[in-house]
């Protein structure tokens, strides 16, 4: 088994007002200091056997076409073995 | 004969009956497409109206885009077939790439509802055809993610192209770039609009009458076609 994390972040030109929405709420809640909160999304896709070569590739398009929107957001794919 | 409007409804579809309404009001014959049909049933152009179709899961129109019925959609549109997207049928015409940028949470984080004033800046296209250049209309719209976003560079080349087709006037309701309220390809057959026009074509229900004239635009192109 093998555990492909995907990280999807809005990209840092893109407004992001569910995170300025969250960082309104920690300021509220007493934490100061706060700059800039982003939000994202994070998939956790666990795959039967090994991941690499095709399969690989295959998983990359996949975040680039279904996971993310390229126009608005960036991904990271990273692979975990032994899930 | 009367052109043949197709009307998709996917799961979490709204508004797929009002444009079918809006289609017969305009003279045209709304046909029924279904998502899960990859069969356009002969129309000679297609809407994907307004709702929440898959919840907005994922991202707005992100799971509809890969629907069986896109495919010929899709294939269809390249080969010049007017289509209109309402709304998330906008969002989700951005996510099949046949139109550019995306459409993303409103500035204010609130969900609009209001009848909003645009003029229209394209008279050209399918879907426009029947109204004056610089005209302003009002029509309501109602969305959560109708914050109209791309790259300098689209922006720059839809406004040098002509393509964005209708802007906000008086108020920028969702924060969208350059007050963009609906934009085309640069064919002009594919239209994506925020606001909805199905929702003002009679006195009893809408702010005007305004949201006819998309309809009847579509009719006089494919008659004249």
């Amino acid at each position: 088994m093998a555990r492909v994390v995907v990280d999807v972040m809005l990209k840092p030109e893109i407004l992001d007002p569910q995170g300025r929405a969250v960082q309104g709420a920690l300021g509220r809640l007493g934490l100061t200091g706060v700059a800039d909160v982003r939000q994202g999304k994070q998939f956790i896709i666990t795959m039967d056997g090994d991941v690499a070569g095709e399969r690989l590739e295959q998983l990359h398009a996949l975040a680039a076409e279904l996971l993310s929107n390229p126009v608005i957001e960036n991904y990271v794919l990273r692979v975990e073995a032994d899930a | 004969m009367s052109p043949r409007i197709g009307v998709v409804t996917f799961p979490g579809t709204l508004d797929d009956g009002d444009a079918a309404r809006a289609v017969r009001f305009a003279g045209g014959e709304p046909v029924a497409l279904w998502h899960g049909d990859a069969d356009l049933k002969s129309v000679d152009a297609v809407i994907l109206p307004g709702g929440f179709s898959y919840g907005d899961y994922l991202r707005c129109g992100a799971i509809s885009r890969f629907a069986p019925v896109m495919t010929p959609v899709i294939t269809a549109a390249g080969a010049g077939m007017p289509v209109l997207g309402i709304c998330n049928g906008f969002q989700i015409l951005c996510e099949s790439h046949l139109l550019p940028g995306a459409l993303t949470r409103n500035q204010s984080m609130h969900f609009i509802c209001r009848d909003q004033r645009l003029r229209i800046e394209n008279t050209s296209t399918a879907w426009t055809n029947g109204f004056a250049h610089g005209q302003e209309i009002v029509i309501p719209l109602k969305n959560g993610e109708g914050n109209f976003n791309a790259d300098t560079a689209t922006l720059d080349e839809l406004e040098a192209e002509g393509r964005v087709i209708a802007r906000y006037v008086d108020v920028n309701p969702n924060g969208s770039q350059r007050d963009i309220a609906g934009i085309t390809n640069a064919r002009g057959n594919v239209v994506g609009l925020m606001p909805h026009p199905e929702h003002a074509i009679e006195d009893l229900t809408g702010p005007s009458l305004d949201g006819l004239v998309f309809f009847s635009s579509v009719l006089n192109a494919l008659v004249g076609a």
